[in-house]
């Protein structure tokens, strides 16, 4: 049975329609993604979740207890905000014992729990800062701490990582899955960067324009993505325009001067999508995509190369492995396996 | 760089001096005569007479009746500062909370008075409840709630409520600059660590706003002690304030003077309170609000 239930959720502000159908059935335990563009309505979705929000439709289950009909206050859940919303004129220490308060603990276990919090999030001695005095990544590990110490059910993350610097932000992922691992609570993150939910996430629910595209392991949404939208928000993707249809007896994939054997299926346009790091250099001769190296950008770790072939622009990832990679101007085959391929029926976006 | 060598640079100078001129010649030279003025003689048939005595601070030192002027002053002017704060901090909270078209319109209301003479504004209070005669007290005697008029005029109370009114716009503007610098999201914050609506105004909203409603207070006591035309026109000659008796003794009893140390020592008084209690509230809110 689901932890927490998310059925048929809708959200209309006037006409507009900000979450529309939203199922969705979270595990115990388990750390969801909602990830999307702004405006696509992952943030709405966790308002309603907190309670911030009321649905204009659907329901939303804890444990199998009603939550819309439960006050925001009431739903012990743990709630990071982008802002993080720290308390300004109380000090980190009062910031983490707040809820507990309100919770009518006493003083003496408060403390206790307060100082096993900041241990926590590694913020030992900081307890008597005041959020001022303190850097994004501190500020954001004691809304952390605070939302978790009064052990919630669900822990909901409202973008916590966007106001980081990039190396910050890397270390703090890793940081909050083993705490989130090791507490083993419920998490529904809602994020923008898709690294970010690849990294952090059992599952990820792909959302554009207030309808969920795909939800699935972050893995299945990177290598199969069901729509046109998830392959071009999850990482690059390559896009040929291509055509099935008979040559010589058998169906045939035929774009630019390839005829690649087809898979089944009725002959029209299509599109092959491929992704930067599955493309590979190959020998001329083979029936390859034949193209030249417009520009070569070196990345540290990899190589990037937007390439100009017959079927258009095409970007390719390589690992620097140390093996001599094509220079600029240079005329490169394109290849790639035939099982890291995708192909979409031409007009059609799923 | 530049601020190392000021004399390099005197265009800055140069740009000050209109202002700087101005302000010698409107405040610092009138200020500077006045504090001489409190230091001379005065006489029923001598006049003024330009010598250097005390015996003007020593009346008002001894002298009750000007204890008892000051004390009312100052009684007068925290209590309207605590009923602006009392009735303008929710004020400015609610308006906070307002969505987009409202929040303009119900701004400009309450700062629209600011455009009307004080004179003005507090003559209403006179109409409402002047006597007998006043539109209030008449509606409210006709239905018959009250048998005699309720006493307004003349009293300390009705100038309490009337400065309150007319200071009221400081206070709201003051808090609700205050409202602006607090997170958006920090009630929900709190609300989903379990707090009520009263204990997320009391323990999250008033701690932050306390720095507006004590700086606004700071505005609002500084303007009622040294009010002139409200009290003037509610407490009239019978309930003198310290503004009053200057005034009084400068253009009635002709006793410059005196109404010359009355009005230096109030001015002294009012940027002791207003320095001293601004040093208070830096000192305890620097740490978390700097």
């Amino acid at each position: 049975m689901a932890f927490l239930a998310l059925d048929h959720v809708n959200k209309r502000f006037g006409d507009h329609i900000a979450v529309e159908d939203f199922t969705l059935s979270v595990k115990k335990g388990e750390f969801i993604s909602l990830l999307g563009p702004s405006g696509c309505g992952k943030t709405t979705t966790l308002q309603m979740i907190a309670g911030f929000v009321d649905p204009t439709a659907g329901s939303i289950h804890l444990e199998g207890r009603d939550l819309l009909s439960t006050k925001p206050a009431q739903r012990g859940l743990g709630i990071v905000f982008q802002s993080y919303a720290l308390f300004p004129h109380m000090t980190a220490s009062e910031n983490i014992a707040f809820g507990l308060e309100m919770r009518g603990i006493a003083r003496a276990e408060r403390e206790g729990k307060v100082r096993d919090a900041l241990a926590m999030v590694g913020l030992d001695g900081y307890g008597d800062r005041y959020p001022r005095r303190m850097s994004g990544g501190q500020q954001q590990r004691v809304a952390l701490a605070r939302a978790l110490v009064i052990k919630p059910d669900v822990l909901l993350l409202d973008e916590p990582l966007s106001n980081l610097d990039a190396k910050l932000r890397e270390d703090m992922q890793i940081e909050l899955r083993q705490i989130q691992r090791n507490l083993g609570t419920t998490t529904v993150l809602v994020t923008h960067d898709q690294t970010e939910a690849m990294a952090l996430s059992d599952r990820i629910v792909v959302m554009s324009k207030g309808r969920i595209e795909q939800i699935g392991t972050p893995q299945e949404t990177y290598e199969r993505p069901a729509s046109a939208f998830v392959s071009q928000f999850l990482g690059k993707t390559n896009e040929f325009p291509a055509e099935i249809r008979l040559s010589d007896g058998a169906q045939k994939l035929i774009f630019g001067s390839c005829e690649w054997q087809a898979p089944a299926g009725p002959s029209g346009p299509v599109t092959v999508t491929v992704r930067p790091e599955k493309v590979g250099f190959a020998s001329p001769k083979s029936d390859s995509l034949k193209g030249r190296v417009v520009s070569r950008i070196f990345q540290g770790n990899h190589w990037l190369f937007q390439c100009e072939t017959e079927c258009g622009p095409a970007i390719v990832v390589r690992q620097n492995n140390g093996e001599p990679q094509p220079e600029e101007g240079e005329t490169v085959s394109l290849i790639w396996r035939k099982d890291d391929m995708g192909l979409r029926r031409a007009g059609e976006s799923r | 760089m530049s601020a190392a060598a000021p004399a390099r640079y005197p265009v800055p100078w140069k740009l000050l001096l209109p202002a700087l001129m101005l302000f010698i010649a409107v405040v610092l030279i009138p200020l500077a005569m006045t504090i001489m003025l409190s230091f001379h003689k005065w006489g029923q048939y001598t006049g003024i007479e330009p010598v250097f005595i005390l015996e003007n601070w020593r009346e008002i030192w001894s002298d009750s009746y000007f204890h008892e002027m000051f004390l009312r002053t100052f009684r007068i002017a925290v209590a309207a500062t605590l009923l602006t704060a009392i009735c303008g901090a929710p004020e400015a909270y609610i308006l906070n909370r307002m969505r987009a078209p409202w929040k303009g319109i119900f701004l400009l209301i309450i700062l629209g008075p600011l455009l009307i003479s004080v004179v003005a504004r507090t003559l209403g209070w006179a109409l409402l409840f002047g006597g007998q005669n006043g539109i209030a007290n008449k509606a409210l005697m006709s239905i018959g709630l009250i048998d005699t008029p309720i006493p307004f005029m003349f009293t300390e109370t009705g100038v309490i409520i009337a400065l309150a009114h007319v200071m009221m716009p400081f206070m709201v503007l003051s808090v609700w600059a205050a409202l602006q610098r607090v997170d958006p999201q920090i009630e929900n914050a709190a609300m989903s660590l379990g707090a009520g609506p009263l204990t997320i105004i009391r323990r999250i909203i008033l701690p932050q706003i306390m720095p507006g409603i004590l700086s606004g207070g700071i505005i609002v006591f500084s303007l009622c002690a040294s009010a002139f035309a409200t009290p003037a026109i509610i407490g009239g000659r019978r309930l003198k304030v310290a503004a009053t008796l200057a005034y009084d003794e400068f253009l009635n009893t002709l006793n410059w003077p005196l109404g010359a140390a009355v009005a230096v020592l109030l001015l002294m008084a009012i940027v002791l309170i207003v320095v001293s209690s601004n040093a208070l509230i830096e000192r305890r809110y620097a740490e978390a609000f700097r």
